[in-house]
Parts: C-alpha cells; structure tokens; sequence
C-alpha cells in the first residue's frame, strides 16, 4: 500500500506563473482607478513658494482654484511677459474673476457651497497688487476662504 | 498536412508583459498629491466702518516694501527674527485683557509698552504691490508660525499635545464625529488665549 508515494527526487518544480497576469491586472486596475488626469493644463509659470504652517486642502470638489503668473513660454509672444491669471483654461482679467467663483459655485452640490475654499496657485515670482486685486475680487463675492497654495519647506528658501 | 478541427490556441504568454507595461504607465502618470498651502480668511467686503480704537501699543505692524525689506514697529528687521519679535508681542501680557483680567499664562516681559493681552493684540501687515508673493508668503509664513508656537505651547500644557496636531485631525475628513467633538472645545479654548488677529491693509500703490 503505497499511498503515499515517495515523490520523486529531482528538481524543485517549478512555480506556476499562470496567475501573475491576475495579479499584475489588478495592481492595474488599482492604479487606474486612482489616477487623476490633470483637468487643466497650466498656462502660466506655476512655481509655488514655500511654507512650513500648512494645512491640508483634501477634498477635490470643495475647492475652486485660480492660477496665477506670468504666462509660460510658449505663450509668452502672444499675451506678453507681465502676470496674468488663468481660470479654468484660459486666460482672464481681474474682472473676471468674481464671474469665475460664482459660477464655480454654482457647480457645485448644494450643501458643499457654503463650504468652499478658493485655492490660489501664484508664482513666486508674481507681485502682490496682481493678488490684492484678486482678493478684492473674491472679497466682492463673499469667497472668504482662500488658501495660498505652497509647496511644503523652509520659508526663508522664498528670499533667495 | 495542416490539421484541422478547432482555431489554434492564441499564446497567453505575453499578456503579463502588456499588463505590465500598462501598470507602469499608470505608476508614472498617477500622482497621489494632496495640495496644501496657507489657510487665510478674507474680511468680508461690507464691515461697518466703526472706528475701533486700537491703542498702538497693541498693534504690531509689519511692512514690507517694493525691496522686499521688512519694516516692524519702524524698525527694519531680517525675516529670520520676525518670528520671535511676533512672539514677544503676542505674549507680553503686559496690562488687562478686554474682559479686564490679567494674562495668567503669558510668560512674556510683562512690558507696559507693548501689547497689553493676546486677546487684544493685533498685527497688522501691509505691502506694497511691488512685493512679490514669495516674501508676502514667507511673512505669512511665519507671522502664523508665531501664533502656533504659542498655541502648540498652552495646548502642549493643558492636553499634552501641540496644537497643530490636534487642528490637523480636526481637519482631516477621515476622523470621526466623535473624536471631532472631543477636539472641538479643546481647540476653541486655545484659539480664545491666542486669537489670530492679523489685519492685512490695502496695499499702497504708487
């Protein structure tokens, strides 16, 4: 009664891969549920300065942002070297700012819009009459909450 | 002579390689960023223009100039020490707060010249519009650096824990309702011992 049998020696057999594909598709799949495509291509210079008190800004959808800065270089022969600011994909002025936020808000789910943070992504480079105006601008709406969007890091690398 | 019966089987070997290329793809592009910056509140546009009278000892004025350069209290000041000169005026505590009492927690100079109570006590800053952001940003920076100092100071010796960290689960959507409503009242305590009053005026053109 051999029931049991010896198995027989040689090599160690070998590990069957049939399931890395599964595996591989789910790692897939993983990441592509997670990626976010960006929505708006920048226009403008867009290197943020540094900050260490920050706060988190989560939650996508609470959040209306304008880009602010001089216009990137390919861009730079037609509207010119000084600041401007960019809503959505375009260009825009001053004035059209508070049109922006209103219709952004207008967007949005109800019970968010009281909730609403306006992110501001300014260059460095960029001077602060650019953003008063801005923020007269949201101030005129009643956008009250803003957050100066910074990368995280040592403040005093900004004076450089 | 070719066989019949059945279509060929496709080879699946290859398929682990297509995946794999598409997995990497997806792995370059993703970017799990959460953006975060610098949390402020505008005043709202339509105040009443009461004129409060605010002693000038108990306002710390910041300037910064087309140059970039640091104007506090009259005095030009490198970035570096802003922060410090904000704590020693915030925490001076040198006379009554508006209810009258004293600052029992303030470890300030107790100078009669300078701030009487940090409920009182109020920066005011000011830029040209020449500035640039970078600099206005940095003075930010650490103006409300100043305020967390003390803040994560009394929170560190009445919940032993600073307060940035109980301000960021407040904030954080993942915490529960719960754990919020315990933080709540421990982090309005210690935003009524420092209240951030920093008063941005209108930017001088010129």
């Amino acid at each position: 009664m051999s029931r049991f049998k010896k198995k027989k020696d040689g090599a160690v057999p070998a590990v069957s891969t049939a399931s890395l594909p599964d595996i591989v598709f789910m790692l897939l799949f993983f990441f592509m549920t997670v990626t976010v495509m960006k929505d708006s291509s920048l226009m403008v210079q867009n290197e943020l300065p540094y900050a260490s008190e920050i706060q988190k800004l989560d939650k996508k959808d609470r959040v209306i942002y304008i880009y602010a800065g001089k216009p990137s270089q390919r861009y730079q022969d037609t509207y010119g070297t000084s600041a401007k600011i960019q809503l959505n994909d375009k260009f825009a002025d001053v004035s059209d700012v508070a049109a922006y936020v209103l219709a952004e808000r207008a967007k949005k789910r109800e019970e968010l819009q009281n909730v609403l943070t306006t992110a501001l992504k300014v260059d460095m480079e960029t001077n602060m009459g650019l953003i008063s105006d801005i923020k007269q601008e949201l101030r005129k709406v009643n956008a009250l909450k803003i957050n100066y969007t910074t990368r995280s890091g040592d403040a005093f690398r900004n004076m450089q | 002579m070719a066989r019949r019966g059945g279509a060929p089987e496709v080879n699946a070997g290859s398929m682990a390689d297509i995946a794999f290329l598409l997995l990497i793809f997806f792995l370059v592009t993703t970017t799990i960023e959460t953006d975060s910056g610098l949390d402020r509140k505008l005043p709202p546009i339509d105040t009443p223009e009461t004129d409060v009278i605010i002693k000038q000892k108990n306002i710390f004025t910041v300037e910064v100039n087309k140059n970039n350069q640091l104007l506090v209290e009259e005095e030009l000041m490198e970035l570096k020490d802003l922060r410090a000169a904000a704590v020693k005026f915030l925490d001076n505590g040198g006379g009554v707060g508006e209810t009258g009492e004293q600052c029992d927690y303030c470890r300030g100079d107790r100078d009669p010249s300078s701030s009487d109570h940090p409920n009182k006590a109020v920066i005011s800053l000011r830029n040209d519009r020449m500035t640039k952001y970078s600099t206005y940003i940095a003075v930010q920076n650490e103006l409300v650096a100043a305020y967390n100092e003390l803040r994560n100071r009394e929170a560190q010796r009445l919940f032993n824990r600073p307060f940035t960290a109980m301000e960021a689960e407040y904030l954080d959507p993942k915490t529960s309702d719960g754990v919020k409503d315990e933080l709540k009242p421990k982090i309005e305590r210690i935003q009524a011992m420092y209240p951030q009053k920093l008063s941005e005026a209108e930017p001088k053109s010129n």
